[in-house]
């Protein structure tokens, strides 16, 4: 409807309403369309069903070929309190959070008043009609909607109608922003597969409220979508269960965990999955999921089962991690596999447990009392979700040690476009296990003994069947043959020994991904869910104030030598991270020689939304005088 | 005229000698009860003839939770953290059901700092034999209360314990444990049988073994003394075994003594000694411990005994096999796998 535009320039903005001369600057902005570049929010209350149509929305644009990402801003609460949820379709493909919001759907009442005041001018607001919002704004397009009325009848069930009320405004949505009715059918149909019954009365009610905006909105306003071809073979997975499908197809076997927001929808998608696809024929599963009574035990059995060969994992979030500590100095010390993934969220203590953050770097880097490090993995996309959870376990086992994957909220609980995950080619990597046939050709073995001066030394599994595979794991000081000692020689070779192991960590875990002119002084480092606001506030950058950037995004510690090369090849490096403490920069101080460490700046967002890009932008035209 | 021939020397089934079932030397104090226990280990593992590779010995923190260093040598051993042994050997027992499972526990390591993972141990009823070795002290932070000493009982500094003590038994009878027991660490012959019976048990076996400590509560006022043993020590029941491989044929009174048929076939014979005693009878279980710990008993025997629950790794309908060693075949789906969830996220 692309004269409808045209049509508004001297009409009042509220529908139906002419009200000229109070909405010049709306007006002035409804002139130019803004085609599939533009950002939704949706407000409700949380428990009132709205994840379902922000779903069909997010899928609808998705359908019709436009870049689109939606991040679920949820309160810690089972219902009745605010939520919000934002879909930003992006031709440039940028899937940051956009700070500013281009189309409000007001529907929580409690928050309208402040939702609508927080909108930049020329946006739009959906809201119930009863609501009366325009009176707030005079330079916001308003679309008051009878959502009760139309409810009512769309849903003669009447306690299905909180519910319905959801599909009203895609319906509405739809229209406006010109959705195509078939992909949005598509959608609503995919979203309720299993329940004929509830994908029709959706479906109907997405048709009213289209029917009700087709004949009572006249377009004000400059936002619509233009079919692409962006998406295509693209899937949409949420992180947590690209980890979970990593974790099935790395062949896990033993997963334990203890329900923690943002990390439960790991190890339930994972069931998921398992159940699925890890049954044989005669019924029987090769897999054990344990719900343990807290994270000690979670990590407990862990350990438990590398230490007798599984490939183990457990999955949590920062306040888990806290408890785990004591039992992964034990496992960096005696050595055993086993995977752990953190899905950061905001502390300390519960802090935002419903939002996000990257506050867990230097806690997990260095987990547990004594000399302790770790291994661990940032993925940055979904697709990596999917592949660091394969290479932690091949790390964990390769190294025996336990290896951490680093996600975070934004990540691990929002829908993400990818393409199509990639089947493994190489084999598992099972590590340095010895079996009763080797020791009948070695005549027996040394557990910690560094044979192949890499660090690593060779182990048995319980139940080997030779009177010389046993050993004895214990926490306290131990020699090579894995015997009690208190001797400081022994103990001094055995700490240096594990560091050495961590210098051949340093070779094998994912090296950084680098984006670089070769001409720019100013580099930018960054690390996980950061990447996505990094990578459009360069393209600002270089748009706005002609400044090329170069970019490092690390993807695992311990550190890679392309990440000292990069420090060292430029006059100032920027730290792009979402904590408070600068925790990414301060591994990096610790790696880096001193000459090098003093390039380092910091840009920190950790306010418990995901970084934006225009934030980061920001601070470096600050930093940088421009 | 006989002539003489070089003794064969004496062996178990497996033709092992008892010396394959011994450990390292123990650094424990000489006469503490936990070497007794180690050898009851030693011989329980020898006579029933379990081959040591088949067996995992775990443990937490405390002088109990060295021991596993001291018997059966050849086995693999795992010295945890303080109270955390629990949750390692679950993990073991899920990597690998094919394995025999003992863990050795202390008074502080179960019942305070371990309490929570004890509890779901139990709750779970893994196939394991738990055993605190019970003295009512921290002996390697030198002799502090634990929370199984007795009201009233005295340290040798002269504090006075002035909280009620918690009964392990009574607490793994509630919480699902199917096999209780106690026993001393001095009566050779009831923990023998125990110990022999645990081992063909396939769930959960909690022994609680007084075991007392020589250095820091052996004294008049404590109630985990050899001397308070001997006086105090009440068996509920006789405890007798017959391991399946030996065919002998007991007499016994069906009148007085429970035949327990265990899931390898052995037999173990429960001789009433106490009125209303019934191993079957969980509720009569925790009344007969709450009677006798009024009247200053320490009840031993078998309190509690149930064949038929199945154990956790039988509820997780795993596949025969150990999941630690199945091929990659069976553990990473097939490239098709991938292609169905993937279209079905498009």
């Amino acid at each position: 409807m692309a004269t409808g535009h045209a049509e508004l320039d001297s009409a009042g903005v509220e529908a139906g309403q002419p009200d000229s001369g109070t909405q010049e600057e709306a007006s002035q902005a409804a002139r130019k369309p803004v085609i599939n570049d533009f950002s939704i929010q949706v407000a409700t209350v949380n428990g009132s069903g709205s994840q379902s149509a922000n779903i069909v929305l997010l899928r609808s644009i998705f359908g019709m070929g436009i870049p689109v990402s939606g991040k679920n801003l949820f309160p810690s609460n089972i219902a009745g309190l605010p939520t919000w949820y934002t879909i930003r379709a992006s031709k440039q493909g940028y899937v940051a959070r956009k700070e500013e919001i281009d189309v409000l759907i007001a529907l929580n009442a409690e928050t309208a008043k402040e939702d609508i005041l927080a909108l930049p001018a020329g946006s739009v607001a959906i809201y119930e009609e009863a609501a009366n919002l325009k009176q707030y704004r005079n330079d916001v397009v308003c679309y008051p909607v009878p959502f009760d009325k139309l409810t009512a009848a769309a849903c003669p069930e009447a306690k299905l109608r909180k519910l319905v009320k959801n599909m009203i405004y895609v319906g509405v949505v739809a229209k406006l922003i010109s959705l195509d009715l078939k992909v949005v059918e598509t959608a609503v149909r995919r979203q309720f597969a299993k329940k004929q019954k509830a994908a029709d009365l959706n479906w109907a009610a997405i048709q009213a409220g289209y029917d009700y905006a087709e004949q009572s909105i006249p377009k004000q306003d400059p936002f619509v979508l233009e079919r692409m071809h962006a998406t295509d073979g693209k899937i949409i997975i949420d992180g947590n269960a690209a980890a979970a499908l990593g974790a099935m197809f790395a062949g896990v076997t033993v997963v334990t965990w203890y329900p923690i927001t943002p990390s439960s929808s790991v190890v339930e998608q994972l069931i998921g999955y398992l159940k699925e696809y890890r049954v044989e024929p005669d019924g029987k599963a090769s897999f054990a999921v344990v719900q343990a009574e807290d994270e000690l035990a979670a990590v407990g059995m862990v350990l438990g089962a590398g230490w007798a060969g599984a490939r183990s994992m457990t999955a949590t979030s920062g306040p888990g991690i806290s408890l785990m500590a004591e039992f992964v100095g034990l496992g960096y010390f005696t050595e055993l596999p086993g995977v752990i993934f953190d899905i950061q969220r905001v502390g300390p203590s519960t802090g935002l447990p419903t939002r996000t953050a990257q506050g867990d770097i230097l806690s997990v880097a260095t987990l547990s009392h004594g000399d302790t490090k770790h291994v661990m993995l940032l993925p940055a996309s979904v697709k990596e979700c999917f592949e660091f959870a394969m290479a932690a376990f091949d790390l964990a086992e390769r190294l025996q040690t336990p290896v951490f994957v680093l996600s975070d909220l934004d990540l691990g609980m929002n829908n993400w476009m990818s393409e199509p995950f990639e089947y493994p080619e190489k084999p598992l990597d099972r590590g340095k296990v010895l079996t009763a046939d080797d020791l009948k050709r070695l005549g027996g073995f040394a557990r910690y003994k560094d044979v192949d001066g890499d660090g690593i030394p060779y182990r048995t599994l319980p139940g080997t069947d030779h009177p010389l595979a046993a050993y004895f794991v214990r926490g306290s000081g131990h020699n090579e043959r894995a015997l009690y000692t208190e001797k400081p020689d022994e103990y001094q070779n055995l700490m240096e020994r594990l560091n050495r192991k961590f210098e051949t960590a340093r070779t094998l875990v994912p090296a950084p991904v680098i984006t670089q002119t070769g001409k720019s002084k100013v580099g930018l480092i960054a690390y996980g869910t950061s990447d996505f606001a990094v990578t459009e506030s360069r393209d600002q950058m270089k748009k706005e104030y002609g400044v090329e950037t170069d970019y490092l995004r690390i993807r695992a510690y311990p550190f890679t030598h392309e990440i000292h090369e990069f420090v060292a090849s430029h006059e100032r490096v920027y730290i792009i991270e979402q904590n408070r403490d600068a925790q990414m920069l301060s591994l990096l101080k610790l790696d880096l020689p001193a000459v090098e460490a003093v390039k380092l700046r910091s840009i920190r967002h950790f306010n418990g939304l995901p970084i934006d890009a225009r934030s980061v932008t920001n601070a470096l035209v600050i930093e940088e005088n421009l | 005229m006989a002539t003489t021939t070089a003794p064969n020397p004496k062996v178990n089934r497996l033709g092992l000698p008892a010396i394959d079932y011994r450990g390292s030397k123990t650094t424990l104090c000489a006469g503490c009860g936990h070497n007794a226990i180690s050898e009851r280990i030693i011989d329980a593992f020898y006579e029933m003839g379990v081959k040591s590779e088949r067996v995992i010995k775990l443990s937490g923190i405390g002088c109990s939770s060295k021991s596993p260093a001291y018997f059966l040598s050849r086995s693999h051993g795992f010295n945890s953290v303080h109270g955390r042994m629990p949750s390692v050997a679950t993990g073991a027992l899920l990597a690998n059901k094919t394995v025999q499972a003992i863990g050795v526990s202390g008074d502080g390591d179960t019942v305070s700092i371990g309490m929570g993972q004890f509890a779901h141990l139990m709750r779970r009823n893994l196939p394991l034999i738990y055993i605190i070795e019970d003295n009512g002290v921290y002996g390697l932070t030198k002799g502090q209360f634990s929370a199984t000493a007795d009201l009233g009982s005295k340290l040798k500094t002269g504090v006075i314990n002035d909280l009620p003590a918690i009964d392990t038994c009574a607490l793994a009878i509630q919480l699902g444990a199917t096999f209780v027991g106690r026993s001393f660490s001095g009566d050779k012959k009831q923990l023998a049988a125990m110990l022999k019976a645990a081992i063909a048990h396939k769930g959960t076996v909690m022994l609680d073994v007084i075991s007392p400590c020589v250095t820091f509560n052996d004294h008049e006022g404590s109630t985990k003394s050899y001397k308070y043993m001997q006086e105090h020590e009440e068996a509920i029941s006789e405890v007798g075994f017959v391991p399946f491989f030996e065919d002998i044929a007991i007499d016994y009174d069906a009148g007085t003594t429970y035949d327990v048929t265990m899931h390898d076939g052995s037999h173990l014979h429960l001789r009433k000694l106490h009125e209303g005693y019934d191993p079957k009878d969980r509720v009569a279980a925790v009344k007969a411990l709450m009677e006798s710990h009024d009247r200053g008993e320490v009840l031993t025997g078998v309190f509690y005994i149930d064949t038929e629950k199945p154990n956790f790794t039988d509820l997780l309908n795993m596949v025969d096999e150990p999941l630690a060693t199945l091929p990659q075949a069976r553990t990473r789906p097939s490239k098709e796998v991938l292609a169905d969830v993937m279209s079905k996220l498009t």
